[in-house]
């Protein structure tokens, strides 16, 4: 696989802390794919998104966005990428719409595009009756989706979320879901850590699991039974069979 | 559980969060760090029996019966006191309704509310009074160590004053509920705090200058006019003078009037305290509208950088206060400054040292909010920005509102003195460079709403900050004065500066 058709290609990446937290992984996401990075807690899946997401500097390694040297030029795979945390960082005293103007503006969109985007996006997550109130008094589900159409509104060709399901009824849930599948049909990347593996299992085109720092296991959910020799068993059962392995060999 | 054990299990636990709250203040919320603290706090009030010897150890030899002049002047610093406590009380008050995550818990269980409200009243109450206490000390030890253990009465002043304080925050804060609503409660007495901190000495300093052309507020308290125009020795507004003096009988007639006051006030709003609590957390559910959708501007990455600065600065209810009394404090030198303008006068320097240091302050305030002040950093770092950008949009944030904030002082002064407006000018801008510089050095990633807190995270920075704004002021007035002794000064600063750099955990 070459540059030009992967979107996100990581080499050896490694990030220690008090104890190591990714071990010299070795990833490649391809264009135009949902990809699901599922492991237990504290296995590295936040950090590992954060470092390519240019939050952390990795101790060693390579990240590699549509062909883009994220290491040595974070400012040009910035402008294709969007980050979307579990815990929505949004402005109390701004409005959604002026959220997703001053986003826009950071992303250096026209505003005649971005207008129109931003008005679509919120529309389509259900906040229309909240377009004009400050985002102080949000629950948490309000917070998340002006977080995410925040990534949304700058078109990104990358889409990195960690935990996005996180905090949202499942009519929420059911709205953000709809729309990664609109942007992932229309040519978008995405990569999404979540707990929940019945997400997984339904929207990504393969999924990886994660375990102590290390990719244990990769594929769509049909190569990840093959490769564990079970014919029928859910991605909860895989990934409970996968993380005990891990662990014993440990 | 009977209702007495009840309530003393609710006391003691209030109690140790108040505890907890201002231990976590002074060691910064490290655990480790409390017994730095404890010593860092000995050798501080040790240290602040100097100043306090300075200030009031000339006093300590007075005697009753007193003359008019110094019953003004005890009178007026023990009113000083109450109206210091009394926005202290409105903050902390105010804290309780909006900040308070127990609330939903204490209103959710069986227990009786006004009860429970009641042991709150009476937590502010102490807090507000153990501080004062506290800060008194130094200033009480010296009265009685120059004049004998009769001054041990001011304690017993300093407790009064602390109780009536809190009773009148509970019910001015409950009314402005009342009256205005939950939702500009929170900004109203944010302001009447600052306001009322800082007012009175003002008022005292405006007087001054429009009767005698002084800055000098001692000089309306011991003018011929304020003794004129006083009561009689045995009236009534003496008595907490005479309280501090040890007159026993006035002593115990503040501390009823005190104790007195905070009962009233307990049996009269412990009971809509839990419906002011209510209305409160209603109000943080509840959105504010803004203003209706308009087109989206363009402009660079910076400049959409600088507005959504500029928006949320301008939206800041800590700022707007503090701001406001900044401007308050520089209410007196620009009336000095339009006085002057048909009277010159050599005190005309004097402007220039207040301008320069409340720029300073203000400026490391700013500098917090939108360096450190960061809710969506996530967000910034993961823009295609490069970090040098995103800190340069937010510098030039702090140094234009500073600009816009002082620039008419400064255009004022150069009609008058175009010199002393350059060098104001200057002043300004160093000391709010400086300033924003020691914030910039000392960030650290935090929201917006933790500003409270923002002096615990560094001792370093908040002194460093401080002595800054102070060295910049002295030198911008000494350049008028004693130029070789500007030089001196300026050299003293920046070392402060440059010392504050090399402790700094970011140096770049």
């Amino acid at each position: 696989m070459n540059g030009q058709t992967s979107a996100l290609q990581l080499r050896g990446l490694t990030k220690r802390f008090d104890r190591l937290a990714v071990d010299a992984l070795d990833l490649t996401i391809r264009s135009g794919e949902f990809y699901a990075l599922v492991g237990p807690n504290g296995a590295g899946k936040t950090t590992t998104l954060r470092m390519v997401a240019g939050l952390l500097k990795p101790d060693a390694g390579s990240v590699d966005v549509f062909g883009i040297d994220a290491l040595n030029d974070p400012v040009a795979a910035k402008q294709v990428m969007a980050w979307v945390s579990d815990e929505p960082m949004i402005y109390d005293k701004l409005t959604p719409l002026e959220y997703l103007e001053f986003v826009a503006g950071l992303w250096g969109i026209e505003p005649s595009v971005s207008q129109s985007c931003a008005h679509t996006l919120l529309v389509s997550l259900g906040l229309e009756p909240h377009l004009d109130e400050r985002c102080e008094g949000f629950s948490k589900g309000m917070r998340q989706k002006v977080a995410l159409a925040g990534a949304l509104v700058h078109d990104p060709r990358l889409i990195i979320l960690d935990e996005p399901l996180t905090g949202l009824d499942a009519v929420s849930a059911r709205h953000v879901k709809g729309l990664l599948g609109e942007r992932v049909r229309a040519g978008c990347t995405v990569i999404m850590t979540t707990h929940i593996l019945e997400v997984a299992e339904r929207m990504a085109d393969r999924i990886g699991v994660i375990a102590s720092g290390r990719l244990v296991a990769e594929g769509t959910l049909a190569e990840l039974r093959q490769q564990n020799g079970h014919t029928d068993t859910s991605l909860e059962d895989l990934f409970i069979a996968l993380v005990h392995e891990k662990a014993e060999a440990a | 559980m009977s209702s007495a054990t009840a309530l003393s299990w609710f006391a003691r636990h209030e109690l140790r969060l108040a505890w907890r709250e201002w231990l976590a203040m002074m060691t910064g919320g490290r655990r480790r760090r409390t017994r730095a603290a404890v010593i860092g706090l000995v050798i501080f009030a040790a240290l602040m029996h100097l100043p306090a010897w300075a200030v009031i150890g000339r006093y300590a030899g007075l005697q009753a019966p007193l003359d008019k002049t110094s019953l003004i002047v005890m009178t007026s610093t023990v009113f000083l006191a109450w109206a210091l406590m009394l926005s202290q009380a409105i903050e902390s008050v105010t804290r309780v309704f909006y900040a308070r995550a127990d609330l939903d818990l204490i209103m959710s269980s069986p227990a009786k509310l006004a009860n429970v409200f009641s042991v709150r009243i009476a937590a502010i109450a102490l807090t507000v009074t153990a501080m004062a206490l506290l800060l008194s000390t130094p200033f009480v030890d010296v009265l009685v160590l120059g004049g004998g253990a009769r001054w041990l009465s001011a304690f017993g002043v300093v407790t009064a004053v602390g109780l009536s304080a809190a009773a009148f925050a509970i019910a001015i804060t409950i009314v402005l509920f009342r009256l205005i609503g939950p939702a500009r409660t929170r900004l109203i007495a944010q302001i009447l705090a600052a306001v009322i901190g800082a007012g009175f000495v003002i008022a005292l300093q405006i007087a001054a200058i429009l009767s005698y052309g002084t800055l000098s507020r001692f000089a309306v308290l011991t003018s011929d006019a304020a003794t004129a125009y006083a009561p009689g020795a045995d009236s009534l507004l003496w008595w907490p003078a005479h309280a501090l003096l040890g007159d026993s009988q006035a002593l115990l007639l503040l501390l009823s009037m005190g104790l007195v006051l905070l009962g009233v006030v307990m049996a009269i709003f412990s009971p809509r305290f839990a419906d002011t609590a209510i209305s409160a957390s209603a109000h943080a559910a509840s959105s504010r509208q803004g203003k209706g959708a308009r087109a989206f501007r363009s402009g660079s990455r910076q400049q959409a950088l600088r507005r959504k600065e500029f928006l949320l600065l301008g939206r800041d209810p800590w700022l707007v206060s503090q701001t406001l009394m900044q401007l308050l404090y520089l209410v007196p030198p620009a009336l000095f400054l339009w006085r002057s303008f048909s009277d010159s006068s050599a005190a005309l320097v004097l402007i220039s040292p207040v301008i320069v240091m409340a720029a300073g302050q203000l400026a490391g305030g700013l500098a917090w909010l939108t360096i450190s002040g960061e809710d969506a950093a996530d967000l910034v770092a993961t823009a295609p920005l490069s970090p040098s950008h995103v800190t340069r949009a937010k510098i030039e944030v702090v140094m234009i509102s500073i600009g816009v904030i002082f620039a008419p002082l400064v255009a004022a002064l150069v009609f008058l003195e175009p010199l002393q407006a350059m060098i104001t000018a200057a002043g300004v801008a160093i000391a709010a460079a400086s300033a924003t510089a020691i914030q910039l050095w000392f960030r650290v990633q935090a929201k917006r709403s933790q500003f409270r807190r923002r002096q615990t995270s560094s001792r370093i920075a908040t002194f460093a900050e401080a002595f800054s704004s102070i060295g910049w002021a002295a030198t911008s007035a000494l350049v008028l004065v004693v130029p070789i002794a500007a030089v001196v000064s300026a050299l003293m600063t920046i070392a402060i500066v440059a010392a504050t750099w090399k402790f700094s955990p970011r140096r770049e």
